[in-house]
């Protein structure tokens, strides 16, 4: 064996075994979760644990769903990350498309502004936040939850948008212009349908930021409380398995979306994929 | 079908003028090229006739109308880009139909209008594709389908050729020259290639530095250079410039010697690498350096009198580096210039 495969065997030896550690890391914790939220309360603690999460049935599961109010929750948790996603793009896409396409004067400013929007902590801002919502009547409204977690995720929402209209060649909007469309219909008809696919991606994102925020979500909120909020103040007082059964729920639809979306994601970092 | 009547534009970016006051006048049906070395200002200019750069001052009119206040979709032009530009969420079919489904045509009008300019560029059998499929070469192809397909009055191209391969771009070459000759359009082409530029355009503008150096027939601009700057660009290889002293208005070197439109002092020769005889000794002492057979000829590199000069002999001449040999240039092409404004001088002084 000449030194030239081994060091192509062992590469690869390499690869798969990093590929592997990766797996491991993300799915094992998964998997322990999905084990504790089906296994019902003996589940939680019996050893050796069951192979497969739906070894011990559904009824575990499905008696945590008929606990009262965690459909509702679950529905306006949904409804806050669609009112979020909806703003933080009618929001973000245009400062991304202005970032990309325009030079002006504070450019760098406003991007490195964008981003500290994150530095602030909304453990501070929770006090002022509950009084001007409560003054404005915005307290205790998904909208209102909503709003917040726009500001959280409008930093990603602009900064990824503008790199991908900064991947949408000048030319072809150009292009458009000298064969007959106005500024818009040359937006509408060329660089929309060119980034819908990253636009998709970067709003299923602040989709997962929104559905998985829990500190604004539980300052703001009495009765019309998120999934994650009425997890939060519900199963501190529940048995184990209620928490497991909580947590799938959490995470199952962020791995759906992502799951969907993988495609844009990798050509969103610019990582071939075809 | 129009002219273009560039009227004393001026292009200023910040502090940096790119257009000095430029004006050009291209005749309905004309084919131009603005050549020039990349930075001389021959691309801002195409924007600026295509409305995608604002001129600082000045005014564009195609045909009689002033277009220089309209956004590009009224100025009833079209383009091709340096890149292509076909939109890739679109088949080749609807990349061409673009312009015409914009302008609002019946799709009898657009499905007419699209086989035309598909058979004329050859790209019917792409015609469902998307152009990821395609190469580059069928992309320019469907590029310039595209701008044929709105009958425009004036065609841009702004270095269409530059990103195909070199077989590929001297087939375009033809192509696109019978292509438009066939159509007669008026065509403003961008090009640094100056074979390019002598191969397609019937008048080429030098440009240099924000400003046009000569404008003429490709021939003319290649046999009398106007200045010094496109004797070097307009060529290949590009025209010797030789210093030679003057003495009662004759210029004088080795055995070489010819009146000049000048008294005294020193002029330059601009002397074609063809337009030279080559002879044991005699004329210009010329030591060679280097000898390059390219086929059709022998090109020689080496010095006269320390100047850098190349001159083109028959590919049997037997001629090794180190020789010296006596350069008699032929007297009725020889381009005086004056070394210091690099002008070229008047025939007779």
């Amino acid at each position: 064996m000449s030194e030239a495969t081994v060091s192509l065997r062992l590469r690869r030896v390499m690869l798969w075994s990093g590929i592997a550690v990766l797996c491991t890391w993300v799915l094992v914790p998964i998997y322990l979760i999905a084990l504790g939220a089906f296994g019902g309360r003996s589940g939680v603690f019996r050893w050796p644990k069951n192979l497969l999460p739906w070894d011990s049935g559904l009824a575990a599961m499905q008696t945590f769903l008929a606990v009262e109010g965690v459909w509702a929750a679950a529905f306006n948790g949904a409804f806050v990350a669609c009112l979020t996603m909806l703003f933080s793009l009618l929001l973000g896409a245009p400062a991304g498309y202005a970032l990309a396409r325009y030079r002006f004067a504070g450019q760098d400013a406003f991007r490195m502004l964008v981003i500290l929007t994150r530095a602030f902590p909304l453990a501070i801002l929770a006090l002022p936040l509950t009084v001007t919502f409560i003054r404005t009547g915005l307290y205790d409204t998904p909208v209102g939850v909503a709003l917040v977690h726009t500001a959280l995720a409008l930093p990603f929402t602009a900064l990824v948008s503008s790199s991908l209209f900064m991947g949408i060649p000048r030319e072809l909007e150009e292009a458009a212009w000298v064969f007959g469309c106005t500024g818009f219909q040359a937006f509408r008809r060329i660089v929309l349908p060119l980034a819908l696919p990253g636009l998709a991606a970067a709003a299923i994102f602040a989709f997962v930021i929104s559905w998985n925020e829990v500190f604004a979500a539980s300052v703001l909120t009495v009765r019309n409380k998120t999934l994650t909020a009425y997890l939060l103040t519900v199963l501190a007082e529940s048995p184990l398995h209620f928490r497991f059964a909580g947590g799938f729920l959490l995470i199952l639809p962020s791995i759906i979306f992502i799951f969907a979306v993988r495609k844009y994601l990798f050509a969103m970092w610019g990582i071939a994929n075809r | 079908m129009a002219g273009i009547t560039i009227d004393r534009i001026e292009k200023k970016f910040g502090a940096v003028t790119a257009l000095q006051q430029l004006s050009l006048k291209v005749e309905d049906g004309e084919f131009i090229a603005l050549l020039g070395p990349s930075g001389c200002g021959k691309t801002t200019l195409l924007r600026i006739i295509a409305g995608l750069e604002s001129q600082t001052s000045g005014r564009v009119l195609i045909g009689e109308r002033d277009v220089s206040a309209l956004p590009p979709r009224q100025r009833g032009l079209a383009m091709v880009f340096q890149n292509y530009a076909v939109f890739p969420h679109m088949t080749v079919y609807e990349n061409v139909a673009f312009g015409l489904r914009m302008k609002g045509a019946s799709d009898a009008e657009v499905k007419k209008q699209v086989e035309r300019a598909a058979g004329l560029l050859h790209i019917e059998p792409y015609l469902e594709r998307y152009p990821a499929k395609l190469s580059g070469g069928q992309r320019q192809r469907v590029a310039v389908a595209r701008a044929l397909a709105v009958e425009p009055a004036v065609l841009l191209m702004d270095e269409p050729l530059s990103n195909l391969d070199a077989l590929l771009r001297l087939e375009m070459r033809s192509e696109l020259k019978a292509v438009l000759a066939s159509s007669g359009t008026t065509t403003v082409y961008v090009t640094h290639d100056q074979t390019e530029a002598m191969g397609l355009a019937d008048r080429i503008a030098v440009m240099h530095k924000g400003v046009i150096e000569q404008i003429d027939r490709p021939q003319a601009l290649y046999e009398r250079p106007a200045t010094r700057f496109v004797g070097g660009f307009v060529g290949s290889p590009p025209m010797n410039f030789i210093d030679l002293p003057v003495a009662d208005g004759t210029a004088r070197l080795g055995g070489f010697s010819s009146p000049v439109p000048l008294r005294n002092g020193t002029v330059t020769a601009g002397i074609r690498a063809e337009d030279i005889d080559v002879a044991e000794d005699g004329g210009l002492p010329f030591d060679v350096g280097v000898c390059e057979p390219l086929g059709a000829t022998l090109l020689l590199t080496g010095r006269i009198d320390g100047q850098l000069a190349r001159v083109s002999v028959r590919p049997d001449s037997r001629v090794r580096p180190g020789d010296r040999l006596g350069l008699t240039p032929n007297a009725g092409r020889i381009v005086w210039i004056d070394p210091a404004d690099g002008k070229a001088m008047g025939a007779a002084a």
